[in-house]
Order: C-alpha cells, then structure tokens, then sequence
C-alpha cells in the first residue's frame, strides 16, 4: 500500500528500476513465512515501500515436499509507491522441486532464479511430479537459473556448532536470508539482534543461525562475479516524514478496536473462537489487558458473539471476530443485536467459500452475506478496510456507528489484509475526536421509554444495575416507545420501518474519487484489498492519457449519498471484485447503472496487469 | 449469588412483579415457579436493579418479561452465553438464567456444559417438563423413551437425557432439584442463590397442554412421603417417614433402600447427606425413580473460585503496572523514522 503522496502525473513505474519482486518459496516447514517476514522488516529498516502477500497452505504439516505442501511468500519493495505484492516476480527463491513448479509459471521472463539443488533428488522430483529434473533439462531456459547446494553449504557453516542434521538444515532459510540481504544491499545488523533475542536461551542455535545467516551473505559477495547473481541497490521511498512501522492487518483491526473503544471511553468485550484468518485478531487483542479489554474464547462461533453481546447489554463494547463459516452461524445472533438495538461490531476476515472452502486464501465473497444475509429485514451498516493501516480507521469508524447508532456494524476484511504487512504512519491520536458514550441513568422528562429513540433514531442505552430503569429487552417485536412485546400489525410495520430508516439515516463520508476525474469516460470501483491492483491500473492507464477514475468504497452500507450521482457521471462503470460480481448487484440494485463485474475467485489477488486488461476493454 | 447485592431496603413480592400480562396456558407449572421466585427474591434481600433474568427461547423463557428486574429474552439454547458476556462485563450483577429442557439440553446442551464447566457465577433454572410446549408438543431432549407426539407418533426411541447428571458431569459445584408447585422450591432457590457459582436447578414442571401430570407419580402429594427424598445437609437420608432410607452397598458399591426399624437409622446404615461428597452426588443424580424414592433438595454443593473472578483476576495481573498508553502501543515492535531527504536508520 502506498504511503507517499500519489502523484497524479507519476508516470508508468518501471519495476525492475525502482521496485523488486522477490518470492521465497519452500516447503511448509522451510519457514518461508519467517524469511518473508525478516525480509519485510528489513526493507522498511531501508526505507523502502512494500507489500506483502503470504501465500500458504491450509495443511499445518503438509507432507515433506509435496505440491500443496508449498509455503509462499512474496514482496514487494522499492523507491517509488508501492500499492500491491506485484503481479510477476522478479526473483524466486525455490528450496526444492515442488516450490518451483508452483511458483515458477508466475515469475517474469528472464527473472532470476534461485534454487537449492540439493533438494531437487529423485524422490522430492518425485513427489513434485517432474519426470526430469527441471535443473538440468532446460526446461527454465527463459529465465536465469542460479543452482546452489543451499543444504549443503547451509551444514558447512553450521558445522562448528555440533548441530543434529535436522537441526542444521533448519538453518537454511537463515542462509537463503543472508544471500537475499546480499542482493539488496542490505544491513544484517537487525537480523542478528532479532536472532540473538529469539534464541536468548539457546545460543547455539543463535550463533548457527547467525553463522548460516553470515554464510549467505559472503557466499552472494564472493559468487557475484560467476554467474547471473547480482547486487541490487534500491533506493529508499520518498515517503512523508514522520513515525513508521510495519502493520499486519489483523494489528491494524485490534489496535483500531482499543483506539475506538478508548474514543468512545467504553471497555471492549472480544468474544472469540478460533479461525482461519480471523484468528489472530483473537491473538493480539488478548495481551492488550490494560486498555480495558477482555477476551473470551467461546465454546463456539455462536457463544462468541452471543458473549459480545451480554457484554455490551452490560455497558461494554462488545466485538466478535470471524470469518465466512463463522459469521453464517452468527447470523441469529445479529438479527437479536439489531431486534434490541445494541452496539456490537462484527469483523469478518473474508477467505475463499462456499462451506469451509479456501481457508488460508483470499476472497471477498461475504458482501451478500454481510448486506443481506439475516432472517428478517435486519439492516446492518456494513464497512469495508481496503489494507492493513485502512483497517485501523475502519475499525474505528466502526466502533463510532455501533454506539452512536445503537447497532451491530460488520467490518470486513479479506484473508489477505489479514495477513500481509505494509508501512504504516503511526498516526497522532489526538487528532481524532472522541465520541463519548453517554449511557442514561436516570429517568428523563417526559418519562423512560427503552425504545424511545434520539435524533439520529438511537435508542438510549442503559446498564442492568442503574436503578429506576428497570426494563426487559429480547428478540420479539418490540411495541414503539415501550418496547413491549407487540405483535399487533401497524406496531411491526412501525417498527420494521424505523430500524431501517435508522441505518439509512447513518451519516457517512461522501464518496471520493481516488484518482482521476469526477465523471468521464470508466469509472473502475472497487472495495477493499483490491484497492492496491486498482490503484496501480488506473494509474498507469491515466498515464497513457486515458480517461479513467479509480473510486473506492469504504462504506458498503449505508452507501455514500453522493454515490449515485457520482457512478451516473461516467459513462461506463466496472466493478472488479474477488466474486462473481456482488458489489456489483447492489449497486445495480441501489442505483440503475449499468455496472458490469470484472472477477476473479482463484484465491488470489487481483495483478495489475488484470485490471489494466480490463480497462482496455472497457475503454475500447 | 453475588457480594455486592445486599441493600439497604426490603422488597415485597410486588416489587418484583412487572405490569405485563402473564401469558402461560391456565394451569401451566410456569405460574407456581414464578410466584415462588418472586416470593423467594425479598428473602434473598437482593435489589431488583441488579438482578439480570435471561432467558432462550421457549414457554420458561418468557419468565424474564415478569420479573421487575433487568431482563433479556434472547435466542434459542443461548442463554449461557450472553449470561457469560454480561458477568464478565459486570460480575457485580445477580444473573438467573431461565431455560427449559429443550432450550438448555438440546439446542443449548453445549453452552450449559460450557457455563457449568467454567463455573461462572450464576442460577440456571431449567424447566424440566420433558416436551417442547412452545413448538406444540413435539418430544424433548429428556422425554421418556415411548413418548407419543407429533413428531413421534410410534413413540420416541432414543433415550432421554439427565439434567442432573448432565450438570454434574460438566463439573457443576451445585446440582438442586425442585418441582413447580412445591413448598420447598424457595429453599431451594435460595441455597442456589447462597451459593458462590454456577448454581443449577433442575425443576420438574407440568406442562398441563403436552405432557400433563407426567410427574405425578413423586409429584402428587398423597404418598408424597414414600415417594420424595428431601436432601439436608448433615441429615440422614431418610423418606416415608423415617420408615425407609438411603444407604451404601459396600460390596456393589451403589445405592440401595433399607428399611429403618424403630428410628435407628444408624443400624440400618442411613447415609448421612454431606453436600460436598462428590461421589454421593453422582450416585443420588443417577438414583432411578422407582426403585428409589426421587432425590429432592440440594444434592451438591461444593464451591470453587468462579470464572468471572478469575478472568477479572488475571486481567488486573496482566494489566499491573501499565499504562494503558494506546500511542506507545502503537509505536512498539520495530519502528523507523522518516526525515526530510530519506530515512534515519
């Protein structure tokens, strides 16, 4: 994601001048997602921009060198604005034959590759199902092809040490990081601070590391001048100045969660239960226990936020956390946060579905479920985090409209926001305003009514314990103003009709466009992680002077109130999105353009390229 | 039952009615058991401002709508859950959980096991009138095997369920039983009350519509005394009139009846009830109506610290010490500065 100013008139990025793919690749157990990381942390350490896209398997130990047992990590980084993981990579790091063959057909003709030879043996062929071996039948011919005996010199190096063989090859993604460091011209100094402070009470196992770590670097200084390996130096970013760090998006939502709820000075409940990607959210929230917050990990999905909601019926802030499967069970539980109007947000981590579906990967195909997908008409306000930093605002707005509103807000996110770090501005808490909640406490004039309503169609909220404001609250219809139990006919039109006018009546932002013009020729509107892809292809598109805008839509529902006018100012409207077309049908739905659908549901991330394509034919 | 909940006022059995009309069939065991609640909460000397009744769904999950207290009627078998969320929030309120056989052993069996298991601080009534009455008479989770309803018209096969001895298995710390229309239920409800945890109380009540009278035979009170076991703490357990009582086969190791001649129960090897004798307790909620008398009263009670205590406990623990100081946090891990002209490493 971009943190640099964008440029209106920056001009196509040449991405093998300023910015670099590189993909390590491997086995689950090579620790690729570790390298990746490391790697990440030192191109923010020079000043580079980046994104990131951790590409794994579901399988926790997938067998040794099989197919779908590859872990992938990829970044990008370099000197100029940086919106998405890239398209192609550059450089493939493959630590045996099933990394290559799963990751090679992506990687640009003539990128460089680099492979451990001494895993490509008979049987890891094998179980990559090469009938030759790849290495040396010239099968790679478009690319550059670098084998080394990564193990091996990886054992040499740790030799000293006394490790077990096991051991020691555990070390070779500390070898293969050295070389990367090497390529990039960059500092090891962090890395071995990082080292001696993760292995503080083995260090053997520090200084093998550290030794592996050292080996691939010298290795990359003495080989430079043999063969295709070369250094690359790329220059730092022109970013604003200020504070940065790197931010995940699972960080971005449970620091936006605290921030929002100190904002709206309440305590947060989290009630969670363990999910594939939504998981982690669970992780960094529960050793945050001195902002006031309580986590929970319930017996089940429905426990979860049935919890956050005892929780905010009794003053807190209640918030749950979930991904596809796990909000489809918490659907009930909505339906009776919006019947008793009490303020809940609901994050969902979006992977691939239907049913289990694609757990580890990418997808944005929860927005009917998070529009649409309760019993009942039960409008809930809907916003959507386009990365890691967006998370945090998002995180925040939602907690805003679920107490000001007196309603459940779902914030979705996909598996890819969840798990991909960016630079991140750590931004100055004092320039956001807080909005205090103020619960009653007493009996106003004019008598309580619990289902009385302010001007923005909130109920007041009170907690169990005040005296004099005793009431019951549940899942039947609810009279006006009482909050009876009513079954009488006019009472539930009354009813049904303000919940929905209270979340239509939400004020939100108008839309903005990101890039380009306010009406025109193509307008390519996205949400969420596609924000990056997008971006870069209007961009480049723009700077072949053609007319397109980019607008981005952060609330999903109520939608901006400018937004039909807006799209209505183009003549062409595209919506490129991880479903088969769902933004698409509400919009459609809400506004009579003709908006036509640009998907992708591989359970991976939209290339630029992609969307440019898309455009061309939009445009033609 | 709760610390913090004495005041300084007396309340009356009026102050805890609501103004709604009470909507359960004429007849129904659900009006017996809320007079007794009512009755019982001025004993308890709680104040009704913090007094929470939630409920699922199902006819004992309207209770809360008749409580002059905070109350929420939430979703079908859920009620443990947001009873979890709420005292977590709030440990200072006095929370009664209202849920029924069906409510709470079927579509909620695993938030009671989990409530139970946790021991958060809390009163479960179930309601146990062995059918779903809300749903119109279809077989429940504990309905006796041949049960004729709608959706069993050759009977019902499988076998019913316990709720005792489903508490007890979960690790309940205090299992009690009661019936709708006995004099003793507010004893009852007041030994769950006194006790610190999840207290839970298996009241049988007659749904007079689907399963009328079906606990007539302990329930009734002519020969109740041969019929009913009412459990003391430090008592012998003694019924139909002193006549008969409970002891140990030493050799089959399980309970028998024996006949105590001349008050000497002591000679006949009468059990004395100790509450906190765990092992007694999974022999009294596996004691079959029949062969034995039924078991009445507090079978168990034996508190341990509640998990609401221990959640505040370990939060204050982590939290000692810091400052909750959200823009350090937000500056932790590794971070860089950026100045004018390029980054500051």
């Amino acid at each position: 994601m971009a943190t640099a100013v964008v440029d209106e008139a920056d001009k196509r990025q040449s991405p093998l001048s300023d910015a670099v793919v590189v993909r390590f690749a491997g086995d689950s157990g090579d620790g690729m997602q570790l390298t990746g990381g490391q790697f990440t942390l030192s191109s923010a350490l020079a000043g580079n921009d980046f994104a990131t896209f951790p590409d794994f398997p579901a399988e926790i130990r997938a067998p040794q060198g099989t197919l779908f047992g590859v872990s992938a990590f990829q970044i990008n980084f370099g000197s100029s604005a940086i919106d998405t993981a890239g398209d192609a990579p550059d450089v493939l790091v493959a630590m045996n034959p099933a990394a290559l063959k799963t990751n090679v057909p992506q990687l640009k003709p003539g990128g460089l590759i680099i492979a451990d030879e001494g895993e490509f043996n008979d049987r890891n062929l094998a179980k990559a199902k090469y009938d030759a071996n790849p290495l040396d039948d010239g099968s790679l011919a478009k690319w550059q092809l670098l084998k080394l005996n990564i193990s091996q010199l990886t054992m040499d190096a740790v030799k000293p040490f006394g490790l077990g063989n096991k051991e020691a090859l555990r070390c070779k993604n500390m070898w293969t990081l050295g070389l990367a460091l090497w390529m990039f011209d960059r500092d090891r100094q962090p890395l071995v601070d990082w080292l001696n402070g993760k292995f503080a009470k083995a260090p053997d196992l520090a200084a093998a590391n550290i030794a592996a770590l050292n080996a691939g670097h010298a290795y990359g200084e003495t080989a430079e001048l043999a063969g295709p390996l070369k250094q690359h130096h790329v220059d730092p970013a022109p970013v604003a100045p200020g504070l940065y760090r790197t931010l995940t998006g699972a960080e971005g939502i449970a620091l936006g969660l605290v921030a929002g709820a100190q904002l709206a000075k309440l305590p947060m409940f989290f009630g969670g239960y363990p999910i594939t990607p939504a998981s982690a959210i669970l992780h960094h929230l529960s050793r945050l226990k001195e902002y006031d917050v309580t986590t929970f990990q319930a017996e089940d999905e429905i426990a979860a936020i049935c919890s956050a909601i005892g929780a905010s019926y009794g003053g807190a802030l209640g918030v749950t956390s979930s991904s596809g499967p796990g909000i489809a069970l918490k659907g009930e539980a909505m339906g009776l946060a919006i019947m008793t109007e009490l303020p809940l947000v609901i994050v969902n981590s979006q992977r691939g579905g239907p049913s289990t579906g694609l757990p580890t990967k990418t997808e944005q195909s929860d927005l009917y479920q998070a529009v649409y997908g309760r019993n009942g008409d039960a409008p809930m306000p809907v916003i959507s985090a386009r990365s890691p930093g967006d998370a945090f605002d998002c995180a925040i707005e939602a907690v805003r409209i679920a107490v000001q509103y007196m309603t459940p807000v779902m914030l979705l996110t996909d598996g890819y926001i969840a798990n991909a770090a960016e630079p991140w501005a750590v931004p100055d808490l004092t320039t956001y305003e807080a909005f205090p909640v103020e619960f009653l406490t007493e009996v106003p004039d004019g008598g309580f009514k619990p289902y009385g309503r302010d001007d923005k169609l909130a109920r007041p909220w009170v907690k169990p314990g005040t005296p004099g404001l005793l009431h019951r609250i549940g899942g039947i219809e609810k009279e006006v103003d009482t909050g009876h139990i009513n079954y009488a006919p006019g009472n539930h039109q009354a009813m049904t009709d303000i919940r929905k006018d209270k979340i239509d009546g939400i004020k939100v932002p108008d839309q903005i466009v990101e890039l380009g013009a306010e009406g025109g020729k193509l307008a390519v509107v996205g949400w969420g992680s596609t924000f990056g892809p997008i971006h870069q292809a209007v961009r480049r598109k723009r700077a072949e002077s053609q007319d397109v805008s980019h607008v981005h839509i952060r609330h999903i529902w109520p939608l901006p109130a400018n937004l039909g006018e807006l799209l209505k100012s183009f003549d062409k409207v595209i919506v490129p999105e991880m479903n088969t077309g769902q933004l698409k049908t509400v919009l459609r739905d809400q506004y009579l353009v003709d908006a036509k659908p640009v998907n992708k549901v591989s359970g991976q991330p939209f290339t630029i390229a992609e969307i440019e394509a898309a455009i061309e034919e939009a445009l033609k | 039952m709760n610390e913090m909940t004495t005041i300084g006022r007396t309340t009356t059995l009026k102050d805890w009615e609501t103004d709604q009309e009470v909507r359960w069939c004429p007849g129904c065991g659900d009006y017996a058991i809320l007079k007794a609640v009512q009755r019982t909460m001025p004993e308890i000397g709680t104040a009704p401002e913090n007094t929470v009744f939630i409920s699922g769904i199902g006819c004992s999950s309207r209770f809360p709508y008749y409580m002059e207290t905070y109350g929420f009627h939430t979703i079908h078998g859920r009620a443990p859950a947001f009873a979890t969320g709420l005292k977590l929030a709030n440990p200072n309120l006095d929370v009664w959980i209202v849920t029924g056989d069906g409510d709470g052993l079927s579509i909620g069996g695993n938030h009671t096991m989990h409530l139970i298991r946790r021991n958060l601080d809390c009163q479960i009534m179930l309601f146990n009138n062995e059918i779903y009455g809300l749903t119109k008479g279809q077989y429940s989770p504990t309905s006796r095997v041949g049960t004729t309803s709608p959706s069993t018209p050759y009977g019902s096969i499988d076998r019913p369920a316990q709720p005792a001895a489903f508490a007890l298995g979960a690790g309940a710390r205090f299992v009690a039983r009661g019936f709708d229309v006995s004099k003793k239920l507010p004893e009852v409800l007041k030994a769950a009350h006194a006790h610190k945890g999840a207290a839970f109380i298996e009241i049988f009540q007659n749904c007079i519509v689907y399963n009328k009278d079906v606990f007539e035979d302990f329930a009734a009170p002519k020969g109740a005394e041969d019929r009913q076991l009412w459990l003391e703490n430090g008592e012998p357990m003694l019924y139909a009139k002193g006549t008969k009582g409970i002891a140990l086969d030493a050799e089959a190791l399980h309970l028998k009846t024996v006949d105590v001649v001349d008050g000497d129960w002591q000679a006949a090897g009468v059990i004395v009830h100790d509450v906190t004798n765990r092992s007694v307790a999974h022999m009294l909620v596996e004691m079959r109506f029949g062969e034995f008398p039924m078991a009445l009263g507090v079978l168990y009670d034996d508190p341990r610290p509640t998990f609401e205590a221990d959640v505040w406990r370990q939060n204050a623990a982590a939290a000692e010490g810091k400052t909750a100081d959200l823009q350090s946090l937000l500056k932790k891990g590794q971070t860089w500065t950026v100045v004018e002209g390029g980054p500051d490493l």
